[in-house]
């Protein structure tokens, strides 16, 4: 019976074993039941996250700090952390720090995996070998922290771009898209006078559209998020990114007066709203992106997998 | 490869094209070469001084777990102390070995509690029957994995902090509060509970890869043969994902002496060291913060030899499994 219908069954869809097995209706509830439970776990947090944000204050104080559901809409808060002190300021500094670090990153990388896609060239073997080899052993804490010490970087934004600009793997996946390339299109542009450069800038560079998107969100994400080195080489809390405050006034939990929001009034809100606001500002350009993100993360990692 | 690229290379050098004479490159002077390639090299040079700098020379820095390190030399002039920084280690310091007891106590935990999470969830997600619904679902499944741990342990402090959701409730419903967070018996359940919040949903994604890999025909034979849907489970998904789950517990277990250490550093102060310090905590606690930089730099250098051997024994062992070993973890 089933063999006779897979026949009929379009190409596309034969490798598919279900609907002609489809499984008992109380399973697939029991399993859609779980499945919404675990997104609501995911989801809950932000929600209390975004309405504690908002909630007007009367209601959070009445709470105890944390509401599932705000009774009202109270912007306060976020006019509070964008009022010029610590939070706008480590905002701006996160701004900056992912924006050129992603350039920087960017371009360094695609240059090197460029470089790397010649088989043939001058010393590439030898490049080839440095950029695999550190993949194997990463130098440690201790000697990393004396490296930047010793160029001069602590307290310096430089601190928290440079020691992590180049990662090897993202060099050898963007290596091996350019060695995807079909050589005619590259040797069609030397024939009409290219050199190495130009090709890159025209012809490598305008094919790989979708890898360097991919690269540079990884890119973006691992500077937005970093935390750790901003911890070790930054010591000037006016250079402090947002994840150093975040850890500093919601993790620590350490009092934002007015003076450190910058703002001369009296009544601040809760801290608890603050708090959230601070939260959902770190947040929202993760979920702006997180579109693009799902996408080609999703590709990224699998092709990581089978080529990396 | 090499071949043809020496075409494309001998064909970009003359401006008529074929009519040049084929030379080997072997032939070429060095000095001819470098002229040949030095837009290429000038194209990965920032690339190279940054590895160079950032990570060839660290790694000429852990000399310095064999001196004795003083803050105001020059870097490589501090006294020659031969094996003294590694005392640590050979003479089982307590809290050195209470750092590597957590470190191997969490990795244990972690491979029995969070390893086989994704593999369930990505059962149940292939299960579903409509595309939509999945979609919907892996995205925000997804979303955790892109938030750092700062606000990963902010949103947990808030569901099960003193003044949290849950806290709130309890006491509303007229109980005392529990204290999730500093509690050091429970410290690794939280962290093991974090790990899923955070990484389960994006983990399915190569377990969902191989599952529309699986042989609808298999199904089919199995179901013919009188298989129940458990039996079909465990004949012929399980087995289809034999591969994929036997490699990333392998290459696991080489990462064993690695354990979140954001995540960990970002809440030791509430359970205190005892409980939570692992072996990276102890070479941040003790090197940048303690001062004691040659013992750290000793610590953190046989974890780094410790782990590149496990590594590199995962990738045989995956080998002898008939695996193709040598996958790459993402970010």
């Amino acid at each position: 019976m089933s063999a006779t219908r897979s026949v009929t069954v379009p190409a596309g869809k034969a490798r598919k074993h279900r609907p002609l097995d489809a499984p008992p209706l109380p399973s697939r509830m029991l399993t859609g039941f779980v499945l919404l439970v675990i997104c609501l776990v995911v989801l809950l947090p932000f929600l209390g996250i975004v309405s504690t944000s908002i909630a007007p204050s009367s209601q959070v104080n009445g709470a105890g700090g944390f509401v599932l559901w705000p009774e009202g809409l109270d912007l306060s808060a976020y006019e509070s952390i964008f009022a010029g002190g610590v939070v706008t300021r480590a905002l701006l500094v996160s701004v900056g720090i992912t924006v050129v670090g992603t350039l920087i990153s960017l371009f360094v990388t695609a240059m090197l995996a460029y470089a790397l896609s010649r088989p043939g060239s001058y010393g590439h073997g030898v490049v080839l070998s440095l950029v695999l080899v550190s993949l194997l052993f990463a130098p440690g804490l201790i000697p990393n922290y004396l490296v930047v010490k010793q160029f001069g970087l602590l307290d310096s934004y430089w601190a928290l771009i440079l020691p992590t600009a180049l990662s090897a793997f993202n060099v050898i996946v963007m290596r091996s898209f350019f060695m995807a390339i079909p050589r005619e299109l590259i040797e069609s542009a030397r024939i009409d006078g290219a050199g190495d450069f130009g090709v890159f800038l025209r012809i490598v560079l305008p094919l790989s559209k979708a890898v360097l998107a991919v690269i540079g969100l990884f890119y973006a994400v691992g500077y937005w998020n970093a935390f750790f080195n901003a911890l070790l080489y930054i010591n000037d809390t006016a250079k402090w990114p947002l994840q150093l405050v975040l850890r500093t006034y919601v993790i620590n939990n350490a009092q934002l007066g007015g003076a450190d929001l910058g703002t001369s009034s009296d009544a601040l809100p809760p801290q608890a709203s603050i708090q959230m606001a601070i939260l959902v500002v770190s947040i929202v350009p993760i979920l702006v992106l997180y579109p693009f993100l799902q996408r080609h993360f999703a590709k990224g990692v699998l092709t990581g997998a089978v080529k990396g | 490869m090499t071949k043809l690229d020496d075409r494309v290379r001998r064909t970009a050098g003359t401006t008529g094209g074929t009519a040049s004479p084929p030379r080997a490159p072997g032939r070429r002077s060095t000095w001819e070469r470098i002229r040949r390639d030095r837009v290429l090299l000038l194209m990965g040079l920032p690339g190279v001084a940054l590895l160079l700098g950032f990570h060839y020379l660290p790694l000429l820095g852990n000399l310095i777990a064999f001196q004795e390190y003083l803050p105001f030399v020059p870097l490589g002039r501090s006294p020659w102390v031969g094996f003294e920084n590694f005392a640590v280690i050979a003479n089982g310091d307590p809290e050195f070995l209470g750092a590597l007891r957590n470190t191997l106590v969490i990795t244990l935990v972690q491979v029995v509690f969070v390893f086989p999470a994704p593999i369930v969830l990505a059962i149940m997600l292939n299960s579903l029957l409509s595309e939509r619904i999945k979609q919907v679902v892996q995205s925000v499944l997804y979303l955790p994995h892109f938030l750092s741990w700062v606000i990963v342990v902010a949103v947990f402090q808030q569901i099960l902090g003193g003044s949290g959701l849950v806290n709130n409730a309890i006491r509303a419903a007229g109980g005392d509060a529990i204290d999730f967070l500093g509690n050091p018996n429970g410290f690794i359940a939280l962290l093991t509970g974090q790990v899923i919040w955070k990484d389960t949903g994006w983990a399915t994604i190569l377990f969902l890869a191989v599952l529309s890999q699986i042989d609808s025909s298999l199904y089919e034979a199995a179901r013919m043969d009188g298989a129940s849907r458990w039996r079909q489970l465990w004949h012929v998904t399980l087995p289809g994902m034999r591969g994929i789950i036997i490699l990333l517990l392998i290459l696991r277990l080489g990462d064993s002496l690695t354990v979140g250490f954001e995540q960990i550093l970002l809440q030791q102060a509430a359970v205190g060291r005892s409980a939570s310090e692992v072996l990276d905590t102890y070479v941040y606690n003790n090197g940048v913060l303690g001062g004691q930089w040659g013992v750290a730099a000793a610590v953190g250098l046989v974890k780094g030899v410790v782990g590149v051997l496990l590594v590199l024994g995962a990738n045989k062992l995956a080998h002898v499994f008939g695996e193709a070993g040598v996958y790459q973890k993402e970010s």
